[in-house]
């Protein structure tokens, strides 16, 4: 994932000063340091749901990595959804997502959230977080181990440390576009 | 407390969850500090799971039915297998209804463990918490040597069960058994002898008998208000008529004694697991069954958190005609609404929590003061939070 003529352009067309690329590099050293999540349910059997609690108990414990659940929006990096996301929780989850400060990110665990699974063209759900709000990470599995989870974790803090390296150069990688679409929030 | 002025306002907890419940609304409303009126609102994470049923063969339906609840994904797939088997006439052999007891009572052992882990987490007793959460991956691994899964096992298959046991497996099994014991015991230590949880466990939320009859609660928590009912031995299935097993009662139906009849029934399930090792016959696994059905079913199972109830209907075809389930914590639902009322606010958690993991959902709360207009956003955790800072200033 690593992207060094991104970064020289960046650095020889002189569009982030001196001051704000030291800041940028701090402020990607914090998050990528401590992403607090804030768990969502929208609409899972609880399969995932305690699948995310287990990666962070003793056994894997990912509160090492400074990963921690936070209770409130407002506290949160990354919001890890689980669920086909049903009609009721559609404005719950688009209003969570407005609450969070920038830059967000969004984790969908479970194959329901990424597509509806078992679940998809049922009359009450919309077959999967991304179309309701833009999902950075797809942790796919019904429901997915928490090792699977954990790496998920692992390679959203590589994403993030990518977002900051790369700055306000976002046109250049439009190959993914919910990738494009996070930047353009960040900026 | 008593200085705060006793005004009425009205509080929605939900529908947004930290922790670990469903997304569920319970609006309550307040005089001061004290409960006066409590009323679920339902309906979050309706999935359509009954009417999806109606369009898939009855083969899929069983993926469907497991994904009902993660957590007693078990019980709602081995119960509508059980009530499609009665319809088609065709008995599961004894090794798969064995194998079946197994992994419900593995099933029943990582639910109860969890749920002790999510209510020492509502009372702030974090340690607790992981440490019971440490120990359920004992289980978690026995149930994916098992089945292949952690959380969905998809063990079933209508007419019988998908993996059988392995010789191996079972010595493997039995050697661990006096190890879950030991870690069992542990638990029960901590639970007995803890002041934190006696201090905010002890007589808080109480269900008397009465109450319990009135909104028919089921299972552990009928269980803890001295209703001397289990599905296990009141109308045996599977095999559970030729193991022996205790089913633990208790009288003063508070969240304590919820926490210590639990605890019984994991050892209670040890026991069962014991002897199914043991007794476990040879033979097949699965048995055929006609692709096409005719006919009705009421299918029961005690699940972890009580009665769990399937009926199907097929009508000379190979998708269920009509399937209508009725979980277990709809059935406590209307008691813990009863229970709430009286309490301090910041035994709201705790009490919500005791009923059943499958239900709580205070998470993001909203606070209407009705008489100013104002409003104030509370998140579960800050209520919860609230919670244990009321009674370290106040009680310990
Ligand atoms: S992906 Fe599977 S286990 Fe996870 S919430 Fe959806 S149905 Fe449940």
């Amino acid at each position: 994932m690593e992207n060094p003529p991104l970064v020289k352009k960046t650095l020889q067309k002189k569009r982030v000063g001196i001051f704000s690329r030291f800041g940028l590099k701090i402020t990607t050293w914090a998050r990528k340091r401590s992403p607090w999540l804030l768990h969502m349910n929208t609409g899972s059997c609880n399969g995932c749901d305690i699948e995310i609690l287990a990666a962070l108990t003793p056994r894997l414990d990912a509160e090492r990595f400074g990963v921690k659940l936070v209770g409130s929006p407002r506290h949160a990096d990354v919001l890890v959804c689980t669920g086909p996301v049903t009609l009721e929780m559609e404005e719950a989850l688009i209003q969570t997502y407005q609450q969070m400060p920038h830059p967000k990110f969004v984790m969908v665990v479970g194959s329901c959230g990424a597509t509806g699974g078992v679940f998809k063209n049922s009359y009450n759900v919309k077959n999967g977080v991304d179309q309701v709000i833009p999902v950075d990470i797809y942790v796919p599995g019904c429901p997915p181990k928490p090792e699977a989870i954990f790496m998920g974790i692992a390679q959203l803090i590589q994403k993030i440390e990518n977002l900051g390296l790369i700055g306000e150069e976002k046109q250049e990688s439009s190959s993914n576009t919910q990738e494009v679409e996070t930047m353009e929030t960040i900026a | 407390m008593s200085k705060l002025p006793s005004k009425r306002t009205e509080i929605n907890v939900g529908p947004q969850h930290p922790a670990l419940k469903e997304p569920e609304t319970f609006k309550v409303v307040i005089e001061g500090e004290k409960v006066v009126e409590a009323e679920p609102i339902l309906g979050h994470v309706h999935r359509g799971i009954e009417k999806l049923a109606e369009s898939r063969d009855y083969n899929k339906v069983l993926y469907l039915a497991e994904r009902i609840c993660g957590i007693c994904s078990f019980a709602h797939q081995a119960n509508y297998a059980k009530g499609v088997e009665m319809i088609a006439e065709v008995e599961a052999p004894p090794r798969a209804q064995y194998l079946r007891m197994l992994v419900a009572e593995l099933e029943r052992l990582h639910s109860h463990m969890l749920w002790v882990g999510v209510l020492a987490h509502e009372i702030g007793f974090d340690t607790y918490y992981l440490l019971v959460w440490k120990d359920r991956e004992i289980i978690m691994d026995m149930l994916e040597d098992l089945t292949g899964n952690r959380v969905n096992y998809g063990m079933n298959k209508v007419g019988g069960v998908r993996q059988d046991l392995s010789p191996e497996l079972k010595k493997e099994f039995i050697e661990k058994i006096p190890l879950i014991r030991e870690k069992l015991e542990e638990i029960k230590t901590i639970a007995l002898e803890d002041p934190t949880i006696k201090a905010r466990c002890n007589n808080v939320g109480i269900i008397s008998g009465e109450l319990a009859r009135q909104t028919c609660v089921t299972g552990p928590t009928a269980r803890a208000s001295g209703i001397n009912w289990d599905l296990r031995r009141d109308s045996p299935y599977f095999a559970y008529d030729e193991v022996k097993f205790n089913v633990p009662i208790s009288e003063k139906g508070d969240v304590f004694s919820k926490i210590v009849l639990r605890i019984e029934e994991m050892f209670e399930s040890v026991n069962i697991i014991e002897q199914v090792l043991e007794m476990i016959p040879d033979g097949e696994i699965f048995n055929k069954v006609p692709s096409r059905l005719n006919g009705k079913a009421v299918s029961r199972i005690e699940a972890p958190r009580g009665e769990n109830f399937h009926y199907i209907d097929f009508r000379e075809s190979k998708q269920p005609y009509r399937m209508r389930v009725r979980a277990p914590t709809y059935a406590n639902l209307a008691s813990s609404v009863k229970v709430l009322i009286g309490h301090h606010i910041a035994d709201v958690p705790v009490i919500v929590a005791a009923n059943d993991p499958c239900f709580s959902c205070t998470d993001r709360t909203l606070v209407i003061d009705k008489d100013r207009g104002k409003k104030k956003l509370l998140t579960k955790e800050q209520l919860r939070l609230l919670g244990i800072k009321t009674y370290k200033e106040g009680i310990l």
